[in-house]
Parts: C-alpha cells; sequence; structure tokens
C-alpha cells in the first residue's frame, strides 16, 4: 500500500493539493522491544517513526459519497452551520465527517430527519483516546446508518482533556442513551443534555476512567515455578 | 439385586462417617453462579447428553439457602465480587466451592483491572478446574474428585484434627515460587 | 455478636430499605403497611436463574405490576476492549471470541473483516476460507437460536425445550469440535482466511447433521407453537413496535418481529452472502411470540444455507484457506498429534531443519504480528441477537489501538424498561428472554 508521501511537513490538518491521501501525525514511536535510546548494540534504540492517521481527503469522493457530502453541506448551510463539518476522511470505502462539537446536536438531527440523508439510526458511540493528539484527545465516534438509503456513515467528535464535553444526541437518537453512558464510563467524557450520565460497566464508585491511554492495564504478575511474567502492559513489546 | 444380595448373612458395617460422607456426596446440590461461557458448560453437563443427574446434581438450587456446592462458572468482575461473597455466606455449612475455569481458579486469559484474579481471593476453594472453558467432561471429573473428597472428610473430633492437620501442611508445603529450576 | 447478614431495615431518603434474608416478610408486609403505598422497589440480582445470566433488574412494583424498570449491568466486565490494546491483531481474535460466548464466530467474524478491510484485503481472502467462515456462522447461528429457546423456555418452565435444546446444540458442537478443535470460544477464523482446512470426513458428518435436524426442529414448532400455555405467556408479551426499535436502536430478530425485514446478510452482505439463497425471516405481532417463531425460522434457514456451504465445500477440495500474501497469512499449519491439536510435524521440520527463514517468518509472524495501516473500520455483520459491528482503529502498529464492540445484546437491553413497564412480573422474564442478550456481549 502506497502511503508514503513526505511532501507535507508533520502537522495537523495538512492538505496537500493534489495528493489523493494525506497523513496526520499524532505522535511517535521511539525504540522497539522496550528498548530506546542509546547503548544498545541492536540498532532498535534509534527507531524513530512517526504514528500517522489518513488525513483530509479533497472532494470528490465517489459515487453516494459525494450526494451524502452536498447534501449534508446544503442542510448544515440551511441551517446556519456553515462551519459545522472540519474535515471529510474517506478510507477503505468508508467515509467520516468531523463534526466541531458545538453543532453536533443539531447535524444529528438534521442527518436524521433531512429526506436525502434520512440516516435514521445510529449503531453507537466509541470512544478513542488519542493522548499525542493535543487538543484533540478524545475521539467520539458515531456510526449512523441510513435503512431507506442502505448507506452508513461515520461522525467523528473531538474534546480536550482540559475540557471533555461533548452534547448528547440522545434527543435525536434514544439508542445512544447506554452507548453515552459507556463511553462516559471509559474515557470521562461528559455528555451534555444526557438525561442520566452515570457509570454502567464499571462499579458506580469506581476511580477513574479505565479505558483511556493514561490508565494502567491493572494486572498483576504471574508467578510459576521461580518464573515471573509481568503483566501485559509491562512487557516489553514490538510497537 | 442390589448391595444387599452380595453381603454375607445380609449385614453391612459402615461408620458414620462412612454412611454421612456417601449421603454428602449422592445428593449434591449446586447453587446457579454460572457467570459467563463455563456457565453453558455447566449447563451443557446438567443437560442431556453428559448428565449430572446421574451423580444426584440435577437439581439446581437457584436458593443458595438449600445448596451445597458453589460451582463459580466464569469470570467474576470487581462488580460481582461482593455478590459473590454474600452468596457464599448465604450458603449453609457444609459447603464446598469449585472454581470452574482458569477465570475462576486464576483469572484466566483476563490479567487486567476487571477481572478478581482466581476467586480464591475472595471465598476459599476446594477444588481448581482449569478449561477455557473445560468440557464436561473435565467438569464431571472435577466433581467427582470431590465427591471423593467429600466422602472421606471426617465429623466431629475428628474434623477439627483433620482441619487442624491440613493446616499444619500446608503451612509447612513448599510454596510455587520457591520451586526453581522447574520450568519444564 | 451481631449477623452481618440478619434481616435489616434502615431508613433513606427514599424511603425504607429492607434487607430480606429469610422467614421474614411479615416484617416487610407490616413495614409497607404502614406507608399505606403499595410501592415495593424488589432487586433481581445479578445471581438469578432466570435473568439470562448476570443481570441486575431493578423492578419497582406495585402488586404485580412493574411501574419502573431498570437494568444494572457491568457485572460480567472483563476488560476485553483494554487487553486487545495490548495484543497483536491475531491474538485479539482469541480475545474478542470471548465476549458473546453463545456465538463466539460471529464476534471473530466482524473483528477480523474490520482488520481486513484496513489491510485491504478484503477481495484476496480465498473462497473456500469465506465459504468456511459461512458455514460455522450459520451453524453457530442454529447453536445460539437453540439456547435462546432453550433458556427462554426454562427461565418460563418448560424445561423440556431445555433439555433437547441442549441435546441438539450438542450435534452443533460435535462439528465445531471437528473443525475447529474446540467446543466453544474458538479463534478460528483469522485475519486473512481461516485456521485450519475442513478435516477429511466433515463434509459427511455436516450432511448427516442437516437431515438429523430435519427431523429434530419440527419437534420444537410440535411442543410449542400451539402450546395454549406458551401462547398465553409469550403473546403480546413485550411488545414494541417499529418506531420503538429505530429509535432504541434494536436489530436482530426483534426489529424483524415488527414486519421490517432489515437483515444485514441480505442488505450489506459481508463474506459472500449475496451467493447463498435464503429468506429473511419476520413476523407480523412485534411480541415474544413472533420473536420466538423468528428464531425458529431462522434455523430452517441457516440448514439451507449450511447445505449450499457444503456442496461449495465438495468443489473446493485442496482450495487454500488462508490468505497468499505470506507478510499476513498465518504461518502454521495445525495437525492433530499424539499430544492434541499443533503445529503439524512437517511444518515443524521444515522451518527447524530446512529453512531458517521460514523460522524467522514463522517467528516475526506469530510474535511480532502483522501491521495493519492506520486508519479506523466498521464492519457490522447480522449475529444472531442483531447488528454487531466491531470499530477497529489502527495507527499502524502490530496491535489495535482501539477495538470497540457495537454489541447487539448492549444495545438491545435498553428497551428493557420499554417493554416491561406496564406489565407483570413475569413478563418482564419473558420479554428479556425474548430480546436474548448475552451478558459476555452486554458487558465485554
Amino acid at each position: 500500500m502506497t502511503d508514503e508521501d513526505k511532501t507535507q511537513d508533520p502537522s495537523r490538518d495538512v492538505v496537500a493539493a493534489g495528493t489523493a491521501e494525506a497523513r496526520e501525525v499524532i505522535g511517535e514511536r521511539h525504540g522497539m522491544f522496550g528498548v530506546s535510546g542509546t547503548g544498545d548494540t541492536s540498532g532498535y534504540g534509534g527507531l524513530r517513526r512517526p504514528v500517522e492517521l489518513p488525513g483530509s481527503t479533497p472532494p470528490p469522493y465517489g459515487g453516494w459519497m459525494d450526494d451524502v457530502a452536498a447534501a449534508l453541506v446544503r442542510v448544515t448551510r440551511d441551517g446556519g452551520l456553515e462551519s459545522a463539518v472540519e474535515k471529510v476522511i474517506v478510507h477503505r470505502g468508508e467515509i467520516t465527517f468531523f463534526i466541531r462539537r458545538e453543532h453536533l446536536a443539531a447535524v444529528a438531527r438534521l442527518l436524521r430527519d433531512d429526506p436525502d440523508l434520512r440516516f435514521e439510526f445510529c449503531s453507537g458511540v466509541s470512544g478513542v483516546h488519542y493522548p499525542g493528539d493535543t487538543g484533540r484527545e478524545l475521539h467520539a465516534v458515531y456510526h449512523l446508518l441510513s435503512m431507506t438509503h442502505n448507506r452508513r456513515i461515520r461522525l467523528e467528535v473531538t474534546a480536550p482533556d482540559s475540557d471533555p464535553h461533548l452534547p448528547s444526541v440522545c434527543a435525536t437518537y434514544p439508542t445512544a442513551d447506554w452507548h453515552e453512558r459507556e463511553t462516559f464510563d471509559f474515557f470521562g467524557i461528559i455528555f451534555d443534555g444526557h438525561p442520566g450520565l452515570t457509570r454502567i460497566q464499571m462499579p458506580d464508585d469506581w476511580p477513574g476512567h479505565p479505558q483511556r491511554k493514561d490508565y494502567p492495564l491493572g494486572g498483576i504478575p504471574v508467578e510459576y515455578k521461580g518464573g515471573t511474567v509481568p503483566p501485559p502492559d509491562q512487557r516489553r513489546s514490538y510497537n | 439385586m442390589g448391595i444387599e444380595e452380595k453381603l454375607p448373612s445380609g449385614v453391612l458395617l459402615t461408620t458414620v462417617e462412612g454412611v454421612a460422607g456417601y449421603m454428602r456426596k449422592a445428593s449434591f446440590w449446586p447453587a446457579t453462579f454460572g457467570l459467563a461461557c463455563c456457565a453453558i458448560e455447566m449447563m451443557t453437563t446438567g443437560g442431556p447428553k453428559y448428565d449430572l443427574a446421574r451423580f444426584g446434581m440435577e437439581v439446581f438450587r437457584a436458593s443458595p439457602r438449600q445448596a451445597d456446592l458453589m460451582i463459580v462458572a466464569g469470570r467474576v468482575s470487581q462488580k460481582m465480587a461482593p455478590v459473590l461473597r454474600q452468596i457464599y455466606d448465604q450458603m449453609p455449612d457444609p459447603k464446598w466451592v469449585l472454581a470452574m475455569g482458569v477465570c475462576a481458579s486464576s483469572g484466566g486469559m483476563f490479567n487486567n483491572y476487571a477481572i478478581v484474579q482466581g476467586v480464591d481471593h475472595i471465598v476459599p476453594v476446594d477444588m481448581y478446574l482449569p478449561g477455557c472453558p473445560p468440557r464436561p467432561e473435565m467438569l464431571i471429573d472435577a466433581i467427582l474428585k470431590l465427591h471423593d473428597q467429600v466422602q472421606h472428610t471426617k465429623l466431629g473430633v475428628n474434623r477439627l484434627a483433620e482441619i487442624e492437620a491440613n493446616e499444619e501442611s500446608a503451612l509447612k508445603a513448599l510454596p510455587t515460587s520457591h520451586m526453581k529450576g522447574l520450568l519444564r | 455478636m451481631t449477623d452481618p447478614y440478619a434481616a435489616t431495615e434502615s431508613e433513606t431518603t427514599q424511603g425504607k430499605v429492607y434487607t430480606v434474608t429469610g422467614q421474614d416478610w411479615d416484617s416487610v408486609v407490616s413495614g409497607i403497611a404502614e406507608e399505606h403505598d403499595d410501592k415495593v422497589v424488589v432487586n433481581m440480582g445479578p445471581q438469578h436463574p432466570s435473568t439470562h445470566g448476570v443481570l441486575r433488574l431493578i423492578l419497582e412494583l406495585e402488586g404485580e405490576t412493574v411501574t419502573e424498570a431498570r437494568c444494572g449491568i457491568g457485572y460480567l466486565h472483563t476488560g476485553i476492549e483494554k487487553n486487545m490494546e495490548f495484543r497483536s491483531w491475531t491474538q485479539g481474535v482469541t480475545f474478542c471470541t470471548r465476549m458473546d460466548y453463545l456465538s463466539p464466530f460471529y464476534n471473530e467474524a466482524t473483528y477480523v473483516l474490520g482488520v481486513e478491510r484496513l489491510l485491504d484485503i478484503e477481495d484476496d481472502i480465498p473462497e473456500k476460507a469465506q465459504v468456511m467462515r459461512v458455514l460455522l456462522m450459520e451453524l453457530n447461528r442454529i447453536s445460539s437460536h437453540l439456547v435462546a429457546i432453550a433458556t427462554g423456555g426454562m427461565e418460563i418452565g418448560a424445561l423440556t425445550v431445555m433439555t433437547i435444546g441442549f441435546r441438539e446444540r450438542e450435534l452443533v458442537l460435535d462439528l465445531f469440535e471437528l473443525i475447529t478443535g474446540l467446543r466453544m470460544n474458538h479463534a478460528f477464523i483469522r485475519p486473512g482466511g481461516v485456521a485450519q482446512d475442513m478435516p477429511a470426513g466433515a463434509l459427511d458428518e455436516i450432511r448427516d447433521f442437516v437431515a438429523l435436524m430435519k427431523k429434530r426442529l419440527p419437534e420444537y414448532a410440535d411442543l410449542c407453537n400451539a402450546n395454549p400455555i406458551f401462547k398465553a405467556r409469550l403473546v403480546d408479551v413485550g411488545k414494541l413496535d417499529l418506531a420503538g426499535c429505530l429509535a432504541l436502536g434494536l436489530t436482530g430478530p426483534v426489529l424483524r418481529s415488527t414486519g421490517y425485514p432489515w437483515d444485514l446478510r441480505k442488505t450489506q452482505p459481508y463474506s459472500g452472502y449475496e451467493d447463498y439463497d435464503f429468506e429473511v425471516c419476520t413476523w407480523d405481532t412485534a411480541d415474544s411470540y413472533g420473536r420466538f417463531r423468528i428464531r425458529l425460522n431462522e434455523m430452517w434457514e441457516s440448514l439451507k444455507i449450511v447445505e449450499q456451504c457444503v456442496e461449495r465445500l465438495a468443489g473446493l477440495e485442496g482450495a487454500p484457506v488462508m490468505i497468499g500474501d505470506k507478510k499476513i497469512a498465518w504461518p502454521s499449519q495445525l495437525a492433530i498429534g499424539s499430544d492434541g491439536m499443533g503445529n503439524s510435524l512437517d511444518h515443524i521440520r521444515h522451518i527447524m531443519g530446512e529453512s531458517m527463514e521460514g523460522l524467522i517468518h514463522h517467528f516475526k509472524l506469530v510474535t511480532e504480528g502483522f501491521r495493519v495501516p492506520a486508519g479506523q473500520a466498521y464492519v457490522p455483520i447480522e449475529s444472531p441477537r442483531g447488528e454487531l459491528g466491531a470499530h477497529v482503529v489502527s495507527d499502524g502498529g502490530t496491535r489495535p489501538y482501539r477495538a470497540h464492540f457495537r454489541d447487539p445484546s448492549f444495545t438491545n437491553l435498553q428497551a428493557t424498561s420499554v417493554m416491561s413497564e406496564g406489565g407483570m412480573v413475569a413478563d418482564v422474564i419473558v420479554a428479556i428472554a425474548s430480546i436474548d442478550p448475552v451478558m459476555g456481549g452486554v458487558d465485554r
């Protein structure tokens, strides 16, 4: 797969004109297999590789995605939310719309109600924590399905760690109720407007949000006949 | 036809402990504590192909007040641990615990924040059964071994002496962490 | 010495709370009589024979009528999603297979389809692997629906249904054991294909199984369909119409019981489902009885698909089951040896004696794994309970950056309140049994 296009500088939100796929760097991998820095003859210590995610895709996207994007632009413009769509990524045949968080609830309502869009089914909310993406660490991903038009899109909304608030879409998609509670439970994203945002999987008085990247996996070392195996997050690893 | 035909002069001599042990193990009622995948294997063991009824264990009592054996089948999460302890406490003596599956025995493959690494952190376990999930035949094997253990437990003063002797030997036993050089 | 588990009564902001431990119902009744209120909040706690697993139901009762029903979940939360972030992509299959433990192949399939989409090898999966995946998924659908019907029957007291359900399920598990080596939680569907080829004689066993099931499935229909007690317990219980289903995000038999034929195998096919001939089963009463009939009919349709898979597999003797790209394909060839299943001796002789490159290659693929290009993918499939999708995020490394599973039981269980409130306590059990949640999938 040809993804190496090094003609852009490693900063956020870069779309090189004419390139099919720009990259967005969110971090860097140092060393490998538990080795980093100099002094090790394996050579692993000096490895430096950027962690890149697919960047913004310039239009046209192809096929029905253009119809959906055009309809979305139209309804947001008509609703007075011109800047709602931050970025569009088309990767592996799936389209992702990055929505600015303040407009999320309104955009969700428009996506559900407009006849050309009609995304009446929300599969769920998934949280992802990118600690390397400063200012936009917490992502909430919504997978929407239009049963009328038989197509799927993805909405992604970001929030910084310092202000982990996102509007709730429960008014539009009641199914998001438990999904938002779960995302709050595991990532600490507070959904404003949620009817009852409490922990759902962990015990009610559990401290911390377990699926964040800064929360340890929490295993114990396993002893067996004199040898000890450390828990999975503290072992030497290839990453 | 039965045992009475084979006895010399029709008299069977046994001990009170023998009879009590036999009664206890022949009608061992499990409490339903099926949690995850092992629970399904436990249900199949109670099903027609691997029949637990032939060992007297068909009746899975829902109420712990009427159960002797708690088969902890499945992974015990941190949220479930107090419930497990409460059910164990509600069982009347004599009671036994069988940790079914690796998750109940030692946390299994889930060495993380959410799973109790072995129910022996919470309740005293009499039989550990590894497997992910253990086959019904393995569960029956563990139950039969437990039956042997139950049949031969003593009563009364002998029981107290037995408990003390077990404790002494457990305290003197070589801990696994000291069994060095045996990683094969 | 106070007994910590003796019956207690305490005053809270919401009223009196009683811990009942036996022989003390009178204290509760006299206490409530003081309040002149028939409302009782009952906890059908996580350990209960009829709540389909470790589900906690908090019911507010007025007599026998349920005025409010809430679900407490999380008693089986295992942290599988976070654990997968510390394992390679192929090892992730062994973790995700234990989520929804009654349909393990579906968990594996949705995760692997997501990984394959990120790897961009969706078109390179060999045909035999696709057919085997469909075969195993449909057999799993049969076994999952059998458990649903069996446990549903047990929960309403029809114990014969449970016995025959598990008897049939044993036949399916024997087939699984023959093909994959394990009865449950097989880590068989892997990125790139499946782990092993079909063993000799498996196709005949499957044909015998299909013939036997065709004689056995009518037994369920005879036992339950027109049974007056069964119908009295199930008809008009747990009603949820189409608008309610779509708003609450329900899929699977619950959605199809409203009459809407939404089945991802037909509308957004994956793994070659567009080449199979089968019907989408619906019913139009939107109640528990409809969902039961749909599950029975879906078993018949699954048998049809299994027959078609067997025919296709008969023509695919010797075809590969793993992708040809050696940088992704699982390197080992498994075989049954004297101590169980493991790498075949031929393979070991090759990598240990003949080819150093083969050894390095095997070692690197098994320990490090392949690298998946960065991005995210979501490939939902139609599991026996509804839409099951894995949202897989990769940052270009050898491990999942995030694998989140949209589990159908988690979403479907939100409908408990809607289905139960206003009905009676016994109907709560039936409604939940008709949703058929698997708590492993709910809590992950």
